[in-house]
């Protein structure tokens, strides 16, 4: 499969076509209108498919809950605002074990905050921004092939797990444009989720719902849930590290934070500074093991995101006191610069003595 | 003698939780007679709305969807585009399609979604016990208006269906109620052409129909269907609103 | 209605499960020929339910059942 030049957001859409998405509930929200834009074009006249732009980004998700129901891959996208506006119903899509994509290219924030990339979004796709105990997988890519080949991965994980799945990018991953090889053709024929609700032919009724006057079903639920989310955290976690068997200092980073630490740590190690880099690729499950395997070559973490400090939180906890950490971050879409970073790296390893 | 009434096999034996003369537990038996008669209990999928009705799923022997609040018209429409093959309808109160459900209604209506929204207007919020809905009278005493709607600050009682039918996806717009026998055969009547209307895809159908809700109007279940005729159906006039499925080529 | 007409072989009967019923009364008020009426006796959630007077008056119409909300009438005709 050659490679293509594309920008993310067009190459979310084109993988999620090859993934066999049927249906596609979008709403117009810079900076992703691209991936909307795409399945417009793309999607909506292939057989069998739909795309609709719902009246809000609530309505989407809620489009996207009644065809999930219905057995098929079905994918939205938004960006922060948007995001915020599904998060009741990405609830119900938890509850109801329904899985589907949901693609959040992010941007500044908080309010309407700008349109630039951001990393601000992390509590509330990892935390999960709606009620109730639910978690939903993050996948973080950093790459344009990445967010194909999340995309992709996003589907399975949904239906193996009958989970919802978001992928956290954000609004420079979604603009920038790189060479990208599809590794998968479009299905002709669509695969039908045998859990699903299509009419009770040659079956009794089925019924797909959480409401419950009695609580101890409700914590039933719970419990089933969460021995799946225990499933996919020893299953699926994954993380990349980036130079860090001679390590002194190891940064955490995700995403496109990711790309520019590398670029700092490559001018860092040029003069002679032991630095490496451990980048979770599952923001849910978050790869508490590889930070503790982080731990054992050095004590020394600095966490650099786009935003004030969330995953920073996560570090802490999987490090569990026994570890330093130091936190570099630029919120509301500023863009550093991997020199930039390189000055915080630099500072920070001759401040902590590790030359 | 040879029995000529009884159950509709698209209802469950179960007993109703619904309040004694409640008007959703009528409701409920008329489409399930109407999906017997059309012979589409296995292409059926039903989206109840949280409320009173949200036990419905537990009554209608069809596949059954969950909701959230207000968003029935728009799980309808992802699950209609996924599959058009099955035969959606919402059932929805006032509260869940005239309020927060208002933007989700209106825009599933003027895209002429082929699903059918059935509208039980009880003029309050039954379940969570008797609050203003967008559709309770002016001077009606509910739990949130105690001193009676007031315009002043209210505004006026909602009329949905007349709304809808402003929408040019909208081919068959009704408000019945069923407050007399006639009437509850009008409105038999009315949920059958509206699911007739989806099986030849021909745009969105809604029913509204004016239902009794004795214990929040605190009234009799015979002087709610009273008040339905002497008061409600003032505010909401019954009959035919909208009906364009015969020009409208199958689509 | 002149009770005191010969038997006259009935042309309908109606059944009522008295442990659905809630009592609301809607039948009661809908009989054309006045055949329902309350029990004396609650059921078992503690509603007096509508009871089926069989004198021979019924015409199997069906509107007690059309009006009923529990589906707790059931409809016979000769």
């Amino acid at each position: 499969m050659p490679e293509v030049l594309m920008n993310g957001n067009s190459a979310i859409a084109e993988a999620a076509i090859r993934a066999g998405c049927q249906c596609y509930f979008g709403y117009p929200i810079t900076p992703q209108n691209e991936l909307s834009e795409y399945m417009a074009l793309n999607l909506s006249r292939r057989k069998g498919c739909s795309f609709v732009q719902a009246e809000s980004e609530l309505a989407a998700i809620n489009m996207v809950y009644g065809a999930s129901a219905a057995g098929v891959r079905v994918m939205t996208s938004s960006s922060s605002p948007g995001i915020s506006l599904k998060q009741e119903g990405i609830s119900y899509l938890a509850a109801n074990e329904l899985p589907c994509v949901i693609v959040n290219m992010s941007r500044g924030g908080p309010g309407l905050g700008s349109i630039s990339a951001a990393q601000s979004d992390y509590f509330q796709a990892t935390r999960g921004g709606g009620h109730g105990d639910y978690r939903t997988i993050v996948l973080a890519p950093s790459s344009v092939p990445e967010l194909a080949e999340f995309t992709h991965r996003a589907f399975d994980l949904a239906d193996k797990y009958l989970v919802p799945v978001m992928i956290l990018g954000d609004g420079m991953l979604g603009q920038m444009m790189e060479p990208v090889a599809f590794h998968h053709e479009a299905p002709e024929v669509f695969s039908v989720r045998s859990r699903s609700l299509r009419g009770a032919k040659g079956r009794p009724s089925r019924i797909f719902k959480t409401f419950t006057s009695k609580p101890a079903e409700l914590e039933e639920l719970n419990w089933s849930l969460f021995r799946r989310y225990q499933l996919i955290q020893k299953e699926e976690t994954t993380s990349e590290a980036f130079l860090t068997d001679d390590a002194r200092l190891i940064i955490v980073a995700f995403g496109i934070a990711a790309r520019i630490a590398r670029g700092a740590i490559k001018t860092v190690r040029a003069e002679g500074l032991k630095v490496g880099m451990l980048r979770p690729i599952t923001l849910w499950p978050f790869p508490t093991e590889a930070v503790k395997e982080a731990a054992k070559k050095t004590k020394q973490f600095l966490v650099f995101e786009m935003n004030m400090g969330q995953m920073v939180d996560d570090v802490k906890l999987a490090l569990e006191g026994k570890g330093k950490v130091s936190f570099y971050g630029r919120p509301g879409g500023v863009i550093p610069t991997p020199s930039e970073v390189a000055r915080v790296i630099s500072r920070i390893y001759v401040q902590e003595g590790l030359t | 003698m040879k029995k000529v009434y009884t159950r509709p096999k698209s209802l469950k034996p179960a007993v109703f939780h619904y309040c004694p003369g409640c008007g959703h537990s009528i409701v409920h038996r008329l489409i399930a007679e109407v999906i017997d008669e059309l012979g589409i209990q296995e292409k059926v999928v039903g989206v109840p709305p949280p409320g009173c009705s949200v036990f419905a799923y537990h009554y209608f022997d069809v596949d059954m969807l969950e909701s959230a609040h207000g968003r029935g018209a728009a799980v309808a429409t992802g699950m209609k585009r996924a599959n058009p093959d099955c035969i959606v309808f919402t059932y929805q109160g006032d509260g869940d399609l005239a309020a927060i459900g208002t933007a989700e209604t209106v825009h599933a209506a003027n895209r002429g979604e082929r699903i059918t929204a059935i509208f039980i207007n009880n003029a309050v919020y039954g379940m969570t016990g008797g609050q203003m809905a967008p559709t309770t009278l002016l001077e009606q005493k509910t739990t949130t208006t105690p001193y009676g709607r007031d315009l002043k600050v209210e505004g006026y009682p909602i009329r949905m269906s007349e709304i809808i039918a402003l929408t040019r996806g909208a081919v068959y717009v009704e408000r019945t109620a069923v407050n007399s026998p006639a009437n509850i055969r009008k409105t038999k009547k009315a949920i059958k052409k509206a699911f007739q209307t989806q099986i030849d895809g021909l745009g969105f159908a809604l029913v509204e129909v004016l239902s009794p809700c004795p214990t929040n109007w605190k009234m009799t279940p015979r002087e709610s269907w009273q008040w339905i005729d002497d008061v409600m159906s003032k505010e909401f006039p019954l009959g035919l609103i909208k009906d364009e499925t015969g020009n409208k080529n199958a689509g | 209605m002149d009770s005191s007409k010969t038997e006259v072989k009935a042309k309908g009967r109606i059944e009522i499960d008295r442990e659905r019923c809630k009592g609301c009364e809607l039948c009661v008020s809908v009989c054309p020929n006045g055949l329902i009426s309350i029990s004396a006796k609650l059921n078992a959630t503690g509603y007096l339910p509508a009871e089926f007077k069989d004198e021979g008056g019924c015409t199997g119409c069906t509107t007690c059942a059309l009006v009923c909300p529990e589906v707790a009438i059931e409809v016979y005709r000769a």
